[in-house]
């Protein structure tokens, strides 16, 4: 084994602020060297670094980078342009944004040939096409002429493997190639970049926040935190002895242990959704008529226990948001109830519905968009308690009700006057669930909550929410995506696909013993953390 | 004296109270206060604010009307008459307003542009210039330029002084560009104190046709450009935010409705439309006279009238941003939250939609006014703009025209009119420029 790429001592800052700090490490022939952190650490910064694709304003201040021996720092751009692409290459996170959408699959692989090997027309296609069987892509001659839109995300992220492997580079960056993905599709991409990887042997510099992608595939582990890289190690040592303090927080945050579940029967039932089916009529023509339904619910029934959780657990487009939206009345309902505390929700209008605005709130999944900009904090949260009368209404006092409640959420009380823009993206999300705590609400939909946070707030996050549960004994209803998360929150949890319900129970049941074969398939894609007894 | 509120005037004064009242509120909030801070960190803002404030500021003057009183004693009872309407900035000029020469005449010339016949002493006919009525030899012209200049120094030495005091009394270190300021504010005060005092003994830009003081024409067309380019914004805004909001939150048939009527307005020629508009009104003008004491109340009338369909027509663009806009911020999550609160529609508008089109609208309406001044010029010099007697940028070119084919070519006229339009289009320009890079989202990165 020889060493393909070596970064010595670099420095990268902006003006007077350092970014990377004697970034030093060295990745050798065939190996997957993962970097990890949580955003803003540098990882991305360090890959743009290697590929020589800094912004102007950020100057490099010391160290090298080596490929094959050969410092990529002293050669003229032209030469530079021939290494990307040709020695490395690189994925990126969005494959939607990625693709040219106006110029189909098969093109644009054949247009990065073209450029880097200057084949002729037909062995191109020809090479095209091999490469799109190389990454599995279903009827490669078909797809050849296919648009980006034609293409699920998970295919087109096969497709942007392929643009990067056409050149046959010796090394490929892979900025966290699956987070925009659903957990099967992600799993299914992991397993044909191991697959090529063996293949080809090539590097792989794998980029990631998550450490149970890690796990799975990398040899070599590097830690980043705030521009530093604070601890590299092989897997097995990285795992069984982590040395930094950072490095072992990040773990047990990713680590959930399952408890035993129960559910007391005695406990009263709060919200009953019955044969719920939320169907969108799809419009075509001059005259705007429906010529068919989207079938978002169909058919769900489920309830939740006063003071439990209760996990909706999907892949995008399987219809969990919707039901929120419908159990919040904000969407019409095709068919079915929505009971609660016996009343049906779905029969009232809107005046009626007010009572119940109060009992039931959402908190949203993106920390960014879900506080208005031009509003400060006090006045966000204290919308609804005007709105719907909840709490004290003189402003004095509803200041003081508002400080209360921002210690409640772990924060400090004289954020009242700041605005969103000054927060982190899990203060906002903290400031999101003081916003629903106070109409007093006694059902919480949590539509993703920390799907945008990074992973040890995403943990403050859920403990914050079981505390609450706790002291106030609200339910909620907590929709996601992620299976590793759902054993800390929930209570119970109901399995969607296709807009219906695969599988319920108790959490320890499902996650230990799933009876449905998608809920066993869910389980097998996510990436789990090693234990210490099987690594 | 009695006041004479015409409607324009009352438009504008409405208007800065408005905005007094904008600013007010606004600078409440710190955060917005602290946009409009960046807003004036750039130099080039800076400078372009205080020359954009020095217009308004002349045609405010101007906006300020009334006649004086003129006392007459016919037979020991004194009965109270007035005068023609005037308004302050022609009081500040009344020596140029009255004292209108014959014809043409070149800056700071002293003898006419043209010869004329006379006849001498000696019955002998002669061509040759004559002198100007109201201009003295002119000599010395540099001694009156040095006492001119000097003047203005020490009122631009004086109030920057005051300024300077002010800001060290309040112990404000801000780091706005203090010194483009003083800068530009020195110039424009220094250039316009000496065309002033000078104006007193020449005409500084020379004269027109029938000997009219073209720096009199060209600073009263400043309230006509700057009427119109305020104005018709004030007009259009609430027509567009208010289709383009409900079109955006309400949809269904409201927004096919509202689609319908921009997409058809948008669709017909703007030129056409102002010009079908113009005419027909004129035609009502004409066959009501008495609706109008004086010509400058029918010609102001005009410019109302103008001023209102140039807005029915250039609603549409903004209208249509604001529509994709509401669009989009309707579907943000904050929304959802208010709709989850049982926050009712009005109050989301209020509290959540407009706020956040703030910038949208900010810009438009800063990029809209240069657009409509020029706009102003191109349809007065077509003939459907302002009244012909009213003083206006447009028209002083639409006269130009001929002067610019004589024999020697006539200038000054144009010149002005350039001039003066230049740097108020400029200047709006380079501010909504500005602007535009700090109040968009988009430009944040």
């Amino acid at each position: 084994m020889s060493t393909m790429l070596a970064v010595t001592d670099l420095n990268v800052s902006i003006g007077q602020d350092t970014l990377l700090k004697s970034i030093s490490f060295e990745i050798q022939q065939g190996e997957i060297f993962a970097l990890v952190g949580e955003s803003g650490s540098g990882k991305s910064l360090t890959s743009l670094a290697i590929m020589r694709l800094l912004p102007d304003v950020i100057s490099i201040r010391s160290g090298d980078i080596t490929l094959h021996n050969k410092s990529l720092f002293v050669l003229p751009e032209s030469q530079m342009q021939k290494i990307r692409g040709k020695q490395i290459a690189m994925i990126f996170q969005e494959p939607m944004s990625a693709l040219n959408p106006v110029m189909t699959v098969g093109e644009q692989v054949a247009e990065v040939i073209k450029i880097h090997l200057g084949l002729k027309k037909d062995a191109v296609r020809k090479k095209v096409i091999s490469l799109f069987e190389e990454v599995a892509l279903k009827n490669p001659k078909e797809r050849y002429g296919w648009y980006p839109h034609q293409l699920s995300g998970g295919q087109k992220q096969r497709v942007m493997i392929a643009i990067a492997l056409a050149c046959e580079p010796d090394l490929l960056i892979a900025d966290e190639p699956t987070t925009a993905l659903d957990v099967t599709i992600q799993a299914q991409v992991l397993t044909l970049l191991k697959k090529i990887q063996k293949d080809r042997g090539l590097s792989i510099l794998f980029i990631t926040h998550d450490m149970a992608i890690v796990a799975q595939m990398a040899d070599k582990i590097a830690v980043m935190y705030h521009g530093e890289i604070v601890e590299q190690a092989e897997r097995k040592t990285f795992f069984t002895h982590p040395q930094h303090p950072y490095t072992k927080s990040l773990l047990k945050d990713a680590m959930v242990k399952i408890e035993k579940h129960t559910i007391d029967i005695d406990k009263d039932t709060l919200l009953e959704v019955e044969g719920l089916k939320v169907h969108f009529p799809i419009k075509k023509g001059l005259l705007q008529r429906t010529v068919g339904y989207v079938k978002a619910v169909d058919d769900v029934t489920f309830s939740i226990k006063r003071g439990k959780t209760l996990a909706l657990v999907g892949e995008s487009g399987s219809g969990k948001s919707t039901i929120g939206q419908a159990i919040l009345s904000l969407i019409p309902v095709t068919q079915g109830s929505v009971k609660f505390e016996n009343i049906n929700l779905v029969d009232l209008h809107d005046k009626a519905l007010k009572v119940y605005r109060r009992k039931i709130q959402i908190v949203f999944q993106d920390p960014f968009s879900a506080l208005n900009p031009r509003m400060n904090i006090g006045d966000i949260i204290r919308e609804g308690m005007i709105s719907l009368g909840v709490g004290p209404q003189t402003r004095v006092l509803q200041d003081e009700y508002i400080k209360t409640l921002l210690l409640k959420v772990e924060l400090q009380a004289d954020y009242l006057t700041r605005y969103p823009h000054e927060f982190s993206g899990g203060q906002r999300q903290r400031i999101g669930i003081a916003r629903a705590l106070a109409v007093e609400p006694e059902l919480i939909i949590c539509d993703e909550p920390t799907s945008a946070l990074d992973v040890s707030v995403r943990m403050q996050v859920l403990k914050l929410l079981k505390k609450l549960q706790k002291e106030s004994a609200v339910s909620y209803l907590f929709i996601t995506h992620d299976l590793s998360i759902v054993p800390v929150i929930a209570d119970e949890v109901a399995v969607m696909k296709e807009g219906k319900i695969v599988e319920q129970g108790l959490v320890s049941d499902v996650m230990h013993n799933p009876q449905n074969a998608y809920t066993q398939k869910l389980l097998l894609s996510a990436p789990k953390l090693p234990n210490n007894e099987n690594i | 004296m009695k006041i004479i509120l015409l409607w324009t005037d009352v438009m504008v004064w409405l208007l800065v109270i408005s905005l007094l009242l904008w600013a007010w509120t606004v600078s409440r909030s710190p955060q917005v206060r602290k946009l409009w801070h960046t807003v004036f960190k750039s130099s080039i803002a800076m400078a372009s604010a205080i020359i954009l404030l020095f217009y308004l500021l002349f045609a405010l003057l101007d906006s300020v009307h009334f006649r004086l009183a003129t006392t007459t004693n016919e037979s020991q009872s004194k009965t109270l008459q007035y005068g023609g309407i005037t308004s302050l900035l022609d009081i500040m000029f009344s020596h140029n307003m009255k004292n209108t020469e014959r014809t043409y005449s070149a800056p700071f010339a002293t003898h006419e542009y043209t010869k004329s016949i006379v006849l001498n002493e000696h019955g002998v006919t002669k061509q040759e210039y004559l002198p100007l009525k109201y201009v003295g030899t002119g000599d010395d012209i540099i001694g009156k330029s040095i006492f001119a200049g000097f003047v203005g120094l020490v009122i631009v030495g004086v109030l920057i002084l005051m300024h300077i005091l002010w800001r060290g009394r309040r112990g404000l270190k801000s780091e706005l560009p203090w010194r483009t300021a003083y800068l530009t504010f020195g110039v424009l005060i220094i250039t316009f104190t000496w065309l002033y005092l000078l104006s007193y003994h020449y005409h500084v830009l020379g004269t027109d046709k029938v000997g009219g003081d073209v720096l009199y024409q060209s600073l009263k067309s400043i309230r006509t450009g700057v009427l119109i380019g305020i104005l018709t914004t004030l007009i259009m805004l609430p027509v567009a935010v208010i289709l383009g909001v409900s079109a955006g939150l309400f949809g269904g048939w409201v927004d096919d409705g509202i689609q319908y009527l921009y997409t058809t307005l948008s669709s017909i020629p703007g030129v056409l439309l102002i010009a079908a508009g113009v005419l027909s009104m004129q035609v009502m003008m004409d066959n009501n006279p008495t609706w109008f004491e004086t010509t400058l109340e029918r010609s102001d009338l005009r410019l109302l009238f103008l001023i209102i369909i140039l807005g029915v027509t250039s609603w549409t663009g903004l209208c249509r941003l604001l529509r994709a806009e509401t669009l989009k911020i309707s579907q943000i999550e904050f929304v959802t939250a208010a709709k989850a609160f049982g926050v009712g529609k009005v109050t989301i508008i209020r509290r959540h939609i407009i706020p956040n089109l703030m910038h949208i609208i900010l810009i438009s309406v800063v990029l809209d006014f240069s657009g409509l001044v020029l706009a102003e010029a191109v349809l007065s010099y077509v003939g459907v703009g302002v009244d012909p007697t009213m003083h206006s940028w447009g028209n002083m070119i639409n006269q130009a025209r001929l002067e610019m084919a004589r024999e020697p070519m006539v200038w000054w006229s144009l010149f002005s009119a350039f001039v003066f339009m230049f740097i108020l289009v400029l200047a709006a320009n380079l501010f909504s420029d500005r602007i535009q890079r700090v109040l968009d989202p988009r430009n944040k990165s």
